[in-house]
């Protein structure tokens, strides 16, 4: 009831409200653990994309006036053992994050969906060849192509991007290819083949669009996971070097410390839980409402 | 208009881990027909006879195994997606499901336009105005153009469908049954709906159902199929009042009469359609059939005119 009230009246944006993707984000938005998800995830863009302008100090500076300080005016979230500010290292870090979590889903989306929908579409001996290689892929662990990858080309954001997002494609592409499997089979594909449309006409205005959902909800979760990647990559000390911050390798660098300031441990693992947490919240809901098998389960 | 010869469509039986071929659907067995300009030819059969096949095949949406697809002449049965374009403009299908056949995430007047931008036909606001038109012609009012597919009911869908058909100005309709989803009220409509168009514009269609009043009171000529093949093959009058195959008998006499005091003679047929991968020997129909002797079961009887027009594939006549 209440979001035909939220809708403003006349003809566009009446029309617009039948579309539906708006049908979705009117959905979510009665999902409590979607709206945190979401909330958390729009303040971490804001804080990175904001970041020269927020950020209290320069992260790199260091302050040997107040090592290890704890929670205090000059060091909101603390210092570290040489003296640089946790909260401008974690709005940095968020950076990093963002731009490894977004990188390598977007490569490993850009990559999976078009090797899946070729894969689908054109059926037989280059579906055969293509999730083969998809399958071999699979078998290899992103953490263990992100070290090989480091060992090889040492340990960058690129790096760390390529890794993660090499690691995406097969499920990218397997997830793509499930629903192109029913789509391609429906009386509207035909329609447009009898209609003498393209191939690949069909797959961009047909398939695609009505296979993407899952693509969407499989990219959320991977975002979480892509962060969750990043950071333990940081802690083994083969992701993004320091000085650059990353909350990896913030992690890595407040372990020694655990005993004498606990807090430099707590706050960057509290922002990667927090964050993965957003993103496998807002993943989920977006399965409640997309994916038929689970409709009406969930509300 | 369209001429088919000796069609054959086979698809392959794979099983284990390496997909070997064990068998073959013979879902289309030898299969010849010609429909000429502003006619309509029945084709009726059972489930699973491969009607459908049939109609997909003669469009190309399914490569042929064997035999000939023309179009005026021209041998289509071969020809690369490219080469195919000009022939895709004249042939148009209407599918059974007014659910699957129309894109769920597409406006209904970018479904109806859509083939009209393939084949650069019309843009903006000519295209525009030229789905409005038909709208109007199939039914649908022009307030719905930016409707959804899922704000129409299942006859209005099937008005989208044929809409859609329509656009390019085709020469021949496949109706794959395209009234058995709809509602007995909404089935007249749409059945009326084709027969104006065919009016108007001189369409032919190929009109594929398992509904024998629906094809009696559409079809010009009829073909019955049972296992892949045409078994009877004659015009609407002499079909229906002279049936002369013993399953094309059978299935006029499974017709329900709205009329109790005529009482008939039942001849129900027993089982189920044979495998189309181990078809039966000689004669498909011989499992079934009430007159089957020694020669339906070793020979294949050969499609026979028994008069003008009018052909039967069976041993007995």
């Amino acid at each position: 009831m209440s979001d035909s009230a939220a809708l403003p009246s006349g003809g566009a944006w009446q029309r617009f409200g039948h579309h539906p993707a708006l049908a979705t984000l009117r959905k979510l938005s009665r999902i409590p653990q979607a709206v945190f998800g979401v909330v958390v995830i729009v303040a971490t863009v804001l804080a990175a994309v904001l970041a020269p302008w927020i950020v209290p100090v320069d992260p790199e500076e260091m302050d040997f006036a107040n090592l290890l300080s704890g929670i205090s005016s000059e060091h909101w979230l603390g210092s570290d053992q040489m003296g640089r500010d946790t909260l401008a290292r974690l709005i940095v870090g968020a950076q990093v994050a963002l731009m490894v979590s977004v990188g390598a889903v977007g490569l490993g989306v850009a990559i999976g969906v078009p090797l899946g929908l070729i894969s689908v579409y054109f059926r037989g001996f280059v579906d055969d060849v293509i999730m083969r290689l998809m399958d071999a892929l699979v078998v290899f662990p992103s953490l263990l192509i992100a070290v090989g990858l480091a060992a090889a080309m040492g340990g960058s954001l690129a790096t760390v991007i390529l890794a993660i997002g090499l690691a995406n494609v097969p499920w990218m592409a397997r997830v793509i290819r499930s629903q192109g499997l029913m789509i391609r089979e429906l009386d509207y594909v035909a329609a447009a083949q009898a209609g003498g449309m393209g191939h690949l006409r069909i797959i961009a205005k047909h398939i695609l669009p009505n296979g993407v959902a899952p693509v969407i909800v499989q990219s959320t979760l991977s975002m979480g996971y892509a962060v969750l990647t990043e950071a333990a990559l940081g802690f083994i000390g083969v992701g993004i070097q320091p000085p650059t911050p990353t909350w990896g390798n913030m992690l890595q660098q407040a372990f020694p410390m655990l005993d004498q300031q606990p807090l430099l441990s707590v706050v960057p693992g509290l922002a990667i839980f927090v964050l993965v947490l957003a993103f496998n919240f807002v993943g989920d809901a977006m399965r409640d409402i997309l994916d038929p098998r689970l409709k009406g389960v969930i509300h | 208009m369209l001429e088919v010869m000796d069609l054959e469509k086979h698809f392959p039986v794979r099983k284990g881990l390496f997909g070997r071929v064990t068998g073959h659907v013979h879902a289309v067995d030898g299969v010849s027909f010609t429909i000429d300009a502003g006619e309509t030819l029945g084709l009726v059969g059972e489930s699973g006879c491969g009607k459908t096949t049939v109609g997909r095949t003669v469009l190309r949406l399914l490569a042929p195994t064997a035999g000939s697809i023309r179009v005026d002449g021209d041998d289509i049965t071969r020809l690369g997606n490219r080469e195919l374009r000009p022939y895709r403009r004249r042939m148009q299908i209407i599918f059974q499901d007014p659910f699957s056949s129309l894109d769920p995430r597409m406006s209904a007047a970018d479904i109806v336009g859509e083939l009209l931008g393939v084949h650069g036909v019309a843009k903006g606001t000519e295209r525009r105005e030229r789905v409005a038109a038909l709208f109007e012609r199939v039914g649908l009012r022009a307030d719905q153009l930016d409707n959804y597919p899922h704000e129409f009911s299942g006859g209005q869908r099937q008005r989208l469908s044929i809409a859609r058909a329509l656009s390019l100005n085709p020469e021949l309709i496949v109706c794959d049954e395209p009234v058995s989803a709809l509602d007995v009220s909404i089935q007249a409509q749409v059945i009326n709906l084709l027969m104006d168009l065919q009016a108007e514009f001189g369409l032919s269609y190929l009109f594929i159902a398992h509904d024998l009043a629906v094809v009696e009171h559409l079809s010009d000529r009829v073909a019955v199929m049972y296992l892949g093949r045409i078994v009877e093959f004659a015009d609407r009058q002499t079909l229906f009042e002279n049936p002369q195959h013993p399953y094309t008998e059978s299935l006029l006499a499974a017709v329900p009469v709205p009329d109790p005091s005529r009482a008939r003679r039942k001849r129900h047929l027993e089982g189920d359609v044979p495998s189309p991968v181990n078809r039966p020997s000689g004669c498909h129909f011989h499992t079934r059939c009430p007159y089957a002797t020694a020669q339906c079961r070793a020979e294949e009887p050969r499609l026979k005119a028994i008069a003008e027009g009018h052909e039967v594939a069976c041993h007995l006549r």
